[in-house]
């Protein structure tokens, strides 16, 4: 989230899309409630299906499952071509007068540079004309033909109503009608905030859609505004906090990247992430990209970590390629992986195409499961009879199944979406022998640990020299993983302009990033958690909710990252002298007496940076604006454009019907032999979606007594009209197929499923709730997976689980 | 543990009156205020988590209700109706159930069995199972369909408006729980207020039939609804429009007495009859359902 | 109103329920007047955060025993946290129920072991595991690690064998994973953000 949960009351609007916040988020989704008691604010839902929100909206407008970028990219058209944008907003604080390289194209739904036997793109001329000063060129008074305003303008009038209608199914009036409702938030002291989650994400083009909406709020003037914001509402406790710490194939904590097998020189590595400003008198925050690296290193590696060794970059793994869990399991498929640790995670159920997963995990030597709960990977290699039809004699993998605490059991912070890292505190005993993920890990990495001491091996360099400096080795404290995590200084941290004053004496912990040094004197393993735990104690722990503002900031609960700030691109909220858009919401302003940025939240700006010096909100960005044009930095093009589903109802793509390459994202990553795996709509005429309900959290809560009672077996959802025309009634048991398996639940027929006219044809929808299983107390079932497609986003592979096709019949 | 608040102003089969000295009890209630309800089901949950219920896992019978109706272990259930009251607009009501804490209580009224039933004089309605002889006549006397037999100790169990935490001061389970700020509680007076304000907010978003179901037949209740629709409470899961006692209950302090004088032999088999076998028969509402 | 026969039964047994009864013998003690004891009353209060989405809701769990030597503290009810910003004392439907994931019959108790080709589960012990595990993966490791590319460049990598991490578990707890799962040179490594 850019902004908060508390945040949300401070709104005019909300857009539901692409979520389902009353249904997953039901705690957060009070402060809608709020906002619409306190302040009159409406509720916008647009959804495949009549959901819990959309119960409770003022309006709501369906959409065919896939389609979103159609939707988004009509409201641009729409606010453009009706100037209802915020302009002061867009032409200071955006990148709507950048000139965009003249070699850039778009055109029959392809963008430049596009190589269709390797399905992606050579992004070189995806970027701005540079003027000789190596500052971005732009024209202020948005005439230029190439001006990104100009471009977006000609890229997004394609979108008419019309054509928002063919490809979403969505009536035109109630396209308009929303259209109308969010064009009133251009107004300077009207915001809207955009609460969306796995229901963008889970596309082919859940990037891009993610993106449109940003797009559609910048238009606005709505990002870094109370009650504004684009607001991810993130599945687990955790999801944040991982993301944050890195815990993905390419990253490296606090969003820092791994280099590349190319990237082999230090010096070069650091540069190119340490980003020069691109216009006069911008900030260009990652430009202390060494500063973090360095510091994590040295939380790292310690001692081991010097300049001399570039601070121990040859032991950081290379990357080939993506390893993204698709790849892995492509990998692992093609005998390719021989050992896999799945700790606190279910593959068997939360991966794509259960019938490749579980073929894929047959192949491994090893598994490894850490879960307090017994989960189905974890028996991946056991007979369920129908609901996991496999033969273990046939089946040759060890598999360890290891019992962790859960969250009563243990001490330790999780970040939620609005980026608070909260502190709990343990309550009780694990039953039996569990033990907690650190000293599990423990375990093995110090068996390791011995084993390459006593006996060599491959590489044992970063494995021996890994820091480990706990009191008690066996379990590595939660305090003092905090800790080292919020960073200290190793030597005395002095401040630059006065190298005589000592910031931070050796060995005590730091108060933030800004004090993080590239010279190794400071150790922080995750530059953005910096502070967290300084020598003022836990902030994680802090429990003051006094709320003097009366906007919800509480800046005395908890921890926020960065910085305890907590709304994103504060700077923003106020016009370009420093003055806030709306006073009533006010943020942060320029206080010209003491020469600082003061007000309810820590400005997300150079504090002390006056009006008048030029600077830009979007400091993390080297232009010092938000960008609506995306420059490189997107792989399926710098505009988003709509794509249909890789299995969708239409044979070619409206936008670009006569261009077969453009049906579906051509960027997107598709493993061979799993083209065949797509299902046509001849066969399989209906779209379908997979969600949660409220009841449920994923293939947890199926062993939880009381989720049990009240949502006990495994149901589709389907339309009356379908429901008539394959002569389904409420309560029977219907068989849904996509071409990669089938289930079998109880069919809920219901007006909450419309049929859509899309592309002139009548579309019906299938609902898919993922939470059953083979394992639990609620009624067994299939794993909705069985049915879902191995393809992912263009950009970060996350599975297409909200848009496919199946068939449905009677059972 | 009895604190002011928990006096006892009426007791099933009890004809002494209670103590009357001091001064009113503030009036309690609940709102539940339908237009913001998700049907997320964390009141069930919390109502299971609290009294220390837990229902059977059944099926899904093609529904979003579950458990599908009260029971003994379920005090409260979500009923979801999908309705278009004005053509081509779907709303999804979803409705609260459960006992309804009527100032007239017609469960109390009609239960035979001294003390099994008592109204505190902060109007919560409570059974004390220790009393109950399970002789179903709550039920016949409820005109919400309230209360259950427990096939387990056949006692008739019901929402107590978690008497126990609002006699330590605190709010009712389900009310600290519903993330949307669906379900309220305070001082009746306060309920009415707060009610008044949403119904004048839905009014404004174009509901001009909402309002406050507080029905008159069973003396107010102290569960109330805020209804988007309040000229239709039955769209809402057939919510009753004018609730009364049933006149069986009336029957019981006008006819009943003169009767059990000869009737005694007879009635005194039939009650021990109930009060050693199960709840009420099916067959019995059926037939109260036609007359 | 019409009476019917079975009505008019009923009303008959039920006006003689409340005092025949008691002539029988079959009359409850005296109306004690009294709710149910406060279950909390004692009870050990601490406060967490709830595992499920990322709301990050406030929770008190309350335990048994007062964290006295002898006393295994037992959680008895969890409730939200009133204090907290957010969600304010509510719980959603699974945070209202947490006490039953704490509790499910279904969590691991001890380490299990499945041998290749076998159909059941073997319990075995915490050191057996991990001896068994970390030989595995150094066997692994020492065999498939490559030092260099076909390049020749250095990429100290380890691609045979992956980690999947819990997006459910602690920043502590993903810190530390992170740190392991790199200094092995993994690259097979990803959490819960994409599914």
């Amino acid at each position: 989230m850019t902004n908060h949960w508390v945040d949300i009351k401070n709104t005019d609007l909300v857009l539901i899309m692409g979520g389902n916040a009353a249904e997953a988020h039901p705690c957060g989704f009070k402060w809608v409630t709020e906002a619409k008691a306190h302040r009159k604010a409406r509720l916008i839902v647009v959804d495949p299906r009549f959901t819990r929100s959309a119960a409770v909206s003022d309006f709501y407008a369906p959409i065919r499952a896939g389609s979103d970028i159609a939707f988004l990219a009509g409201i641009i058209n729409y606010l453009l071509s009706n100037d209802k944008i915020h302009h002061e907003y867009v032409n200071s604080y955006t990148d709507f007068s950048f000139l965009v390289n003249d070699a850039y194209t778009f055109e029959n739904g392809l963008f430049s540079g596009y190589n269709a036997e390797k399905r992606n793109y050579d992004k070189s001329t995806w970027g701005y004309q540079i003027g000789e000063d190596g500052f971005a060129k732009t024209d202020p008074t948005l005439q230029h033909p190439r001006c990104v305003y100009q471009l977006m303008k000609a890229h997004y009038s394609r979108y008419t109503p019309d054509m928002v209608s063919t490809i979403c199914g969505t009536p035109k009036e109630a396209f308009l009608k929303v259209c109308q409702m969010i064009a009133e938030t251009s107004a300077p002291n009207k915001t809207m905030t955009i609460m969306y989650a796995l229901g963008w994400t889970q596309h082919s083009q859940g990037s891009q859609m993610i993106r449109t909406g940003a797009m559609v709020q910048l238009l606005l003037g709505n990002i870094g505004v109370a009650g504004g914001g684009m607001n991810a509402l993130r599945g687990h406790s955790n999801i944040q906090g991982l993301t944050d710490l890195g815990l993905l194939s390419n990253l490296l904590p606090g969003y820092m990247t791994l280099p590349g097998e190319k990237e082999l020189d230090y010096a070069t590595y650091i540069d190119k992430r340490a980003t020069k400003p691109l216009r006069p008198g911008q900030l260009s925050y990652w430009q202390n990209y060494g500063k973090f690296h360095v510091s994590t290193m040295k939380a790292w590696f310690g001692d081991a970590a010097t300049v001399e060794n570039n601070w121990c970059f040859d032991w950081l793994p290379k990357l080939d390629k993506p390893h993204d869990i698709l790849q892995v399991f492509e990998d692992m498929n093609n005998g390719q992986v021989n050992g896999y640790v799945c700790q606190g995670f279910n593959p068997l159920a939360s991966a794509p195409c259960k019938v490749k997963v579980s073929g894929a995990m047959a192949k491994l030597k090893f598994l490894v499961t850490i879960d307090p709960l017994a989960t189905e990977t974890s028996e991946f290699w056991q007979n369920h009879g129908e609901y996991n039809d496999v033969d273990p004699a046939k089946i040759q993998t060890e598999v360890f199944r290891l019992p962790s605490t859960c969250f009563a059991e243990e001490d330790g912070s999780l970040v939620n979406s609005g980026r608070w890292l909260q502190w709990h505190w343990k309550g009780t005993e694990p039953p039996g022998d569990a033990k907690s993920d650190q000293e599990i890990l423990a375990g093995i990495f110090l068996k390791i640990r011995d084993l390459y001491k006593k006996d060599g091996g491959a590489f044992p360099d970063p494995v021996l020299n890994l820091t480990w400096k706990h009191k008690i080795p066996a379990f590595p404290s939660p305090e003092e993983l905090a800790k080292e995590f919020s960073g200290k200084a190793l030597r005395d941290v002095t401040d630059p302009k006065d190298p005589t004053k000592v910031l931070v004496k050796a060995g005590e912990q730091i108060n933030g990033f800004a004090e993080l040094r590239d010279d190794g004197s400071t150790a922080c393993g995750c530059w953005i958690f910096a502070g967290a735990w300084s020598e003022k104690g836990n902030l994680m722990a802090r429990r003051d909710n006094s709320d003097p503002f009366g906007i919800g900031q509480t800046l005395n609960w908890a921890f926020a990252w960065p910085a305890n700030r907590r709304i994103l691109y504060n700077r923003a909220s106020c016009d370009p002298a420093g003055k806030p858009y709306d006073p009533t919401r006010k943020l942060i302003a320029w206080d010209a007496g003491v020469g600082k940025w003061t007000g309810s939240d820590i400005p997300d700006f150079k504090p002390d940076s006056a009006p008048e010096e030029g600077m830009n909100p979007f400091i993390m960005n080297p232009e010092g604006v938000a960008r609506f044009f995306a420059v490189d930095k997107m792989n399926d093009g710098p505009f988003p454009e709509h794509y249909e589903p890789f299995e969708s109802p239409l044979a070619a793509n409206p936008m670009s019907p006569n261009n077969p390459v453009a049906r579906a994202c051509p960027a997107a990553r598709v493993f061979k032999g799993d083209w065949e795996t797509f299902g046509k709509p001849d066969k399989f005429p209906f779209v379908a979606t997979t969600y949660r309900l409220t009841e449920h959290f994923h293939y947890w809560t199926k062993h939880v007594k009381s989720s049990a009672i009240i949502q006990p077996e495994q149901f589709v959802e389907i339309g009356e009209e379908l429901a008539k025309e394959k002569g389904i009634d409420s309560g029977d048991h219907v068989r849904v197929k996509s071409n990669r398996g089938f289930i079998v639940a109880v069919a809920v027929v219901t007006k909450r499923l419309m049929s859509l006219t899309v592309g002139g044809k009548k579309t019906h929808t299938v609902g898919i709730p993922i939470h059953w299983g083979f394992l639990g107390v609620a009624k067994n079932g299939y794993l909705t997976n069985t049915l879902t497609p191995f393809v992912g986003d263009a950009n970060t592979q996350t599975p297409e689980f909200k848009a496919f096709l199946v068939d449905v019949e009677k059972v | 543990m009895a604190l002011q608040s928990l006096d006892i102003t009426a007791r099933s089969a009890t004809t002494t009156p209670s103590p009357s000295a001091r001064g009113e009890a503030v009036k309690v209630a609940k709102l539940i205020d339908i237009s913001k309800c998700i049907g997320c089901k964390a009141c069930q949950v919390a109502c299971m988590q609290w009294n220390d219920l837990r229902d059977e896992v059944g099926t899904n019978v093609g529904v979003y209700d579950n458990p599908r109706d009260l029971t003994d272990q379920s005090w409260t259930v979500m009923r979801f109706s999908e309705v278009e009251v004005e053509a081509g607009r779907l709303e999804w009501l979803i409705r609260k159930d459960g006992c309804m804490h009527c100032a007239d209580p017609g469960c109390l009224k009609a239960c035979p069995a001294p003390g099994a039933i008592v109204q505190y004089a902060n109007g919560i309605v409570d059974f004390h199972e220790e009393n109950c002889i399970g002789c179903g006549y709550c039920i016949t006397g409820c005109p919400f369909n309230i209360p259950r037999i427990s096939k387990k100790d056949n006692k008739a169990y019901k929402c107590t408006l978690c008497s126990d935490r609002v006699a330590v001061g605190l709010e009712p389970a389900c009310v600290k729980i519903c993330p949307t700020g669906a379900i309220v509680f305070g001082s009746k007076d306060d309920m009415i207020h707060h009610a008044e304000g949403r119904i004048e907010d839905l009014k404004e978003r174009g509901y001009s039939k909402a309002a406050l179901y507080d029905p008159p037949g069973v003396g107010g209740t102290h569960v109330m609804y805020v209804l988007q629709h309040g000229d239709q409470p039955e769209l809402y899961a057939n919510l009753p429009k004018d609730p009364h006692i049933s006149p069986l209950v009336g029957l019981w302090k006008g006819i009943t007495k003169p009767l059990m004088s000869f009737g005694v032999g007879l009635a005194v088999f039939a009650g021990f009859f109930h009060y050693v076998t199960a709840g009420p028969k099916k067959v019995e509402d059926e037939e109260e359902a036609k007359s | 109103m019409q009476v019917t026969r079975r009505q008019f039964f009923k009303i008959c047994a039920a006006g003689a329920g409340g005092s025949s009864l008691a002539v029988l013998g079959f009359a409850p003690d005296e109306a004690l007047a009294e709710v149910r004891e406060f279950k909390l009353a004692r009870a050990t209060e601490t406060r967490n955060t709830c595992p499920y989405c990322s709301v990050g809701c406030g929770l008190l769990m309350y335990s048994l025993g007062d964290k006295a030597k002898n006393a295994h503290a037992e959680i008895i009810h969890i409730e939200g946290d009133p204090d907290h910003p957010v969600n304010r004392g509510t719980l959603c439907p699974k945070g209202a129920g947490l006490l039953d994931f704490v509790h499910s019959p279904n969590r691991l108790k001890y380490p299990e072991y499945r041998a290749p080709g076998s159909k059941e589960w073997q319990r075995i012990s915490w050191d057996d595991a991990f001896s068994r595990i970390a030989k595995l993966m150094k066997a692994d490791r020492d065999a498939n690690f490559e030092a260099t590319n076909k390049d020749g460049a250095t990429v100290n990598r380890w691609l045979t064998t992956g980690m999947l991490a819990a997006s459910a578990s602690s920043n502590e707890t993903g810190y530390l994973t992170h740190k392991v799962a790199r200094s092995l040179g993994m690259l097979a490594f990803d959490n819960q953000a994409r599914v």
